[in-house]
């Protein structure tokens, strides 16, 4: 899996960071997503995806599976 | 089901039959006619939007606009039209609205919302000391569920909570369609000049919170946000962090204690608390019709053919009863375990300060019923006061004893 995130439409509402803090966080500067896990192991798979689907401004996606 | 009630004879917005379900027509109106135009209350039409994806769609399409200034922008209240002319950025489309946005987000991150957990505690438990020194029943609304987020929202925004009364009753006039025009203007008018005269004293003596940063970052130095502008941003955030949270809290206590089940299953297992929260979020959909929009181009949506110009409002109450995003939506269940409802708004909209609500929330609810076991309700819930004709769902006193 590879994560990739859009920080140029991020709204900072902080969906991936609840659904899964261990991958997602958000920056002290601006408030925006950081990815800390851009390949995060198989048993964080679904709950990304999950965060994937939640955002509400399509800012983080998931590239390759 | 068919309808059973024809459009035309519906006028926007409906009534709540139940104290927590949806009005039932939209469930009439998501099985037969799911992106249906009916006549609003005070002039004019707009397009109801019931089914969870579409309701999805259109709060993330640019299609869909949510620029107030638009002439045909859809009005529930009276003086509405008075902040639509100049309105905050919750009413503006990218590039602008982020621009505003993205000078207060890093208040609301995670990080920063854990930092203010402990003054939340402590600000419910000298509540709840308060409530349990006093007389037997009590008005939960007045004693707790709207003291909790007023304080909490003075304390960020830097404005003094001795003022509330003044602040309370003021935005109460402003969202009410009980009001005329001219006591919306009132009310807005006094409120404004609050706010200036509040940013007067953060520019003599800027402070430790959000408003003393607008004001030292964004209004001075370089002039980004005008004078106007600020007052608004100001006002939105009073406004939305203590009317939204309020209601979640009364009733969402009087929802779990409709539902004695539900409440013993959290008070076995505190690890439902979030999920507990989630679900009255979506259960009671409180912010059911704040996300109107216009459209910005013609648009297909559900069967239905949109113009440029024509209201469309997102209804979150019926996205979120959608039994195609959540079956049997009308069951209160804490163990539902799902977030993907759209209680806060979808799309680049969604509330700002929704992370701080829920904890705001989990706070009040655990302490309340850790504090006082025996709460019960000292009247009928059928006869209580509720919020028919306000913007946001509620009810306006919840006697409870103990």
């Amino acid at each position: 899996m590879r994560i990739t995130a859009d920080t140029s439409v991020c709204i900072s509402a902080g969906m991936c960071v609840l659904t899964v803090p261990e991958v997602f966080d958000q920056s002290d500067d601006d408030g925006l997503v950081t990815v800390l896990l851009p390949d995060p192991p198989k048993d964080l798979h679904g709950a990304v995806a999950q965060a994937v689907r939640l955002c509400p401004s399509r800012a983080i996606a998931i590239s390759r599976e | 089901m068919p309808p059973t009630t024809s459009p035309e004879s519906m006028t926007f917005p409906f009534q709540r039959q139940c104290p927590f379900a949806p009005p039932p027509e939209y469930d009439r109106l998501r099985a037969g006619e799911p992106v249906a135009k009916v006549p609003m209350a005070l002039g004019g039409s707009a397009w109801l939007v019931t089914r969870y994806e579409d309701v999805r769609t259109v709060l993330s399409s640019p299609a869909f606009s949510a620029d107030g200034t638009r002439p045909g922008f859809p009005r529930i209240l009276p003086g509405q039209a008075q902040i639509l002319e100049r309105p905050p950025f919750i009413r503006m489309d990218p590039p602008q609205h982020g621009f505003y946005r993205r000078m207060i987000i890093q208040e609301f991150t995670h990080k920063r919302i854990k930092t203010m957990r402990p003054a939340i505690q402590a600000a419910v438990d000298r509540l709840l000391d308060d409530l349990l020194a006093g007389p037997r029943p009590v008005d939960l609304v007045e004693a707790f569920a709207l003291p909790v987020p007023s304080l909490v929202i003075c304390e960020l925004l830097g404005v003094p909570y001795d003022d509330h009364e003044f602040f309370q009753s003021r935005s109460r006039a402003a969202l009410t369609r009980a009001s005329t025009a001219e006591q919306f203007a009132t009310a807005l008018g006094e409120l404004r000049a609050y706010m200036d005269g509040l940013i007067t004293r953060k520019q003599q003596d800027p402070g430790d919170d959000l408003m003393s940063r607008l004001v030292t970052d964004h209004l001075e130095p370089v002039g980004e946000l005008g004078r106007d502008e600020l007052v608004m941003m100001c006002l939105m955030l009073l406004n939305a962090g203590h009317e939204t949270t309020v209601n979640m809290i009364s009733l969402g206590t009087m929802a779990l204690l409709e539902h004695p089940d539900q409440l013993a299953a959290l008070r076995s297992d505190p690890e439902l608390l979030p999920g507990t929260v989630e679900e009255l979020l979506r259960y009671l959909s409180i912010a059911d019709f704040v996300t109107a929009r216009i459209a910005a181009e013609d648009t297909e949506l559900g069967g239905a053919a949109i113009r440029a110009g024509d209201g469309v409002i997102a209804l979150l109450a019926a996205a979120d009863w959608d039994p195609g995003a959540f079956p049997e939506p009308e069951r209160f269940d804490v163990h539902r375990g799902k977030r993907h409802h759209v209680a806060f708004g979808y799309g680049v909209h969604q509330c700002i300060g929704q992370n701080l609500a829920r904890m705001e929330l989990e706070i009040a609810f655990s302490s309340l019923f850790e504090r006082i076991p025996t709460l019960r309700l000292a009247a009928s819930a059928d006869e209580l006061p509720y919020k028919h004709g306000t913007l946001l769902y509620g009810v306006h006193e919840l006697p409870v004893t103990w």
